[in-house]
């Protein structure tokens, strides 16, 4: 019985190396989400995740689907709609949402049509949804790169970052760094974003960065242990995911995601920081 | 008073939004040491023209000189302007004082801790290092952040209406500090609204609508005529307003 938990991945290749890699996405996915959640930019996320799409059809169309050209091109439609959309809402009246929306829109039908213009239909959905299931070395590199470089980064930028969340104003009374620092994260995030792409795809890359920190602040109310909690939530839905997706045969990508969901759900109803349960029933009121 | 000893001189300044002027050429100077407050009506410009001090607002013309750098100023923006429902303890927000010193990336040292400490007693916040800022009331909060002014050691102290709806108990602590600053010889700039209050601890006073109505010794610069004069100021754009040609050779 126990070892439906651990045999697929004792046994099969391509199962261990699915779960190396959704660690490895977990490991940088969880704290960026965080922040993304804490700078109310959760659904910036979604937006860039798109906005990669057409970059990395872009490399598809080049070199069909190899690492180096998706990924290459991925980054840099995302850093080019990151930079332009955050350049457009620091320095006009329009929002950074609103201009990210205009963005994402244009670069969702653009990578499509790219896509369509020279590949099949399998290949749509390879670019849409991922294939965690056929992690390469050169991917798996990749995706452990990218979160050793996003951990080291976000550790570097922590005060800055934090900073520029609570009291921007403050920031800018005693440091020049609040632009560059949101230009770096803003980096990080699409860094992250093509890493998930590989896996996960580009409409559910990232699920795996706004679902385990969109849980994590249900349970706890200090930032440091909210990046902790969401990466353990990250792992843990990954590795049920995988499972899940083995024994029920369903397909990986979306089955980790619906791990993710799962906990976010159980977060919701039973988190301690405002959990539902906790809202219906807080319990008689203390004395002081 | 002479120009060495000025810690903020404004040449003919005038700060605004789009080519519609705020402030509307300012002439003068805050002596080094100053305890100043800037008055006058919603929209006279007072919030404005801190901004152009700290830097975050560029004149539309003239120039703003300060004595030492902008590092040297402490800014107290209005309170509705930080997040409070970020997962941030007190101790933490009070400690972002020290960034002068410690900087983007610099370790907060032993000595360093009690000082946080001692910023904590002298607003009287003891006690509450580990709570959440989400949990504070609106007068903590700004305990908090005097806090957090004191640690940044300053010599140049500008305040946005610090004391608008704060009770009269933290009211008169936090004054408490504005004159222990004061009598530290810091320069300290407050925009308020409660004149009383400007009476009984401002020495010097500007107020301003738009363009400065008065600015000297408070006791001169509030008198009922001035006030009416501030109170006379149009607040709406005019859609047919000239170029200002005013001070153009």
């Amino acid at each position: 019985m126990l070892d439906l938990f651990y045999a697929p991945f004792a046994e099969f290749e391509f199962m261990q190396r699915a779960l190396v890699g959704v660690v490895a996405i977990a490991l940088g996915g969880g704290p960026v989400g965080v922040f993304l959640m804490l700078r109310r930019m959760s659904l910036t996320g979604d937006a860039m995740a798109h906005a990669i799409l057409p970059g990395a059809a872009v490399g598809y169309l080049v070199a069909g689907l190899s690492l180096p050209a998706m990924t290459i091109g991925g980054l840099f439609a995302g850093v080019v709609v990151a930079v332009a959309a955050g350049l457009v809402s620091r320095f006009t009246s329009l929002k950074e949402d609103a201009s990210l929306a205009a963005f994402y829109l244009l670069s969702l039908a653009l990578g499509v049509t790219i896509v369509s213009l020279r590949g099949s239909n399998v290949d749509l959905l390879h670019v849409l949804f991922g294939t965690v299931l056929a992690l390469d070395d050169n991917t798996l590199l990749l995706l452990a790169s990218i979160s050793t470089v996003t951990v080291l980064a976000l550790a570097v930028l922590y005060r800055p970052l934090v900073l520029e969340c609570v009291d921007p104003i403050f920031l800018r009374s005693v440091s020049r760094a609040g632009t560059p620092t949101h230009l770096i994260f803003l980096g990080l995030v699409v860094m992250n974003l093509v890493g998930g792409f590989h896996a996960l795809g580009t409409l559910l890359a990232v699920g795996m960065m706004m679902l385990p920190a969109a849980s994590s602040r249900f349970w706890t109310s200090d930032i440091t242990m909210m990046m902790l909690v969401s990466v353990v939530i990250g792992i843990v839905s990954g590795w049920s995911g995988l499972l899940l997706s083995f024994h029920a045969e369903l397909p990986a990508g979306p089955a980790i995601i619906l791990s993710a969901g799962a906990v976010y759900v159980v977060s919701l109803v039973l988190g301690r920081e405002g959990g539902l349960l906790w809202l219906a029933w807080p319990g008689r009121h203390l004395e002081a | 008073m002479s120009a060495a000893s000025a810690a903020i001189r404004f040449d003919e300044v005038t700060l605004g939004y789009g080519r519609r002027p705020a402030v509307h050429h300012l002439d003068g100077e805050i002596p080094a040491g100053a305890l100043i407050a800037v008055v006058g009506p919603n929209g006279a410009g007072k919030s404005t023209l801190l901004k152009g001090i700290v830097g975050t607002l560029k004149p539309l013309e003239g120039h703003i000189r300060l004595k030492g750098s902008a590092s040297g100023i402490a800014y107290l923006p209005q309170a509705a302007e930080i997040d409070r429902s970020f997962p941030l303890s007190v101790y933490d927000l009070v400690a972002m004082g020290l960034w002068s010193r410690s900087g983007l990336f610099g370790g907060i040292a032993r000595r360093d801790c009690t000082k946080i400490e001692e910023a904590l007693a002298a607003v009287g916040l003891t006690g509450f290092e580990r709570r959440a800022i989400s949990t504070l009331s609106g007068g903590q909060m700004q305990r908090a952040l005097f806090a957090r002014l004191l640690l940044q050691d300053a010599p140049v102290i500008l305040l946005d209406e610090p004391f608008t709806a704060i009770d009269a108990k933290t009211t008169a602590d936090l004054l408490d500090l504005v004159r222990r600053w004061h009598d530290e010889s810091r320069t300290v700039v407050a925009v308020l609204h409660d004149l009383d209050m400007v009476k009984r601890t401002f020495p010097q006073t500007l107020l301003i609508a738009r363009e400065p109505v008065a600015w000297g010794e408070t006791m001169d610069v509030l008198q009922p005529e001035n006030l009416l004069k501030a109170r006379r100021m149009v607040e709406a754009y005019d859609p047919h307003a000239d170029v200002c040609h005013r001070n153009v050779a």
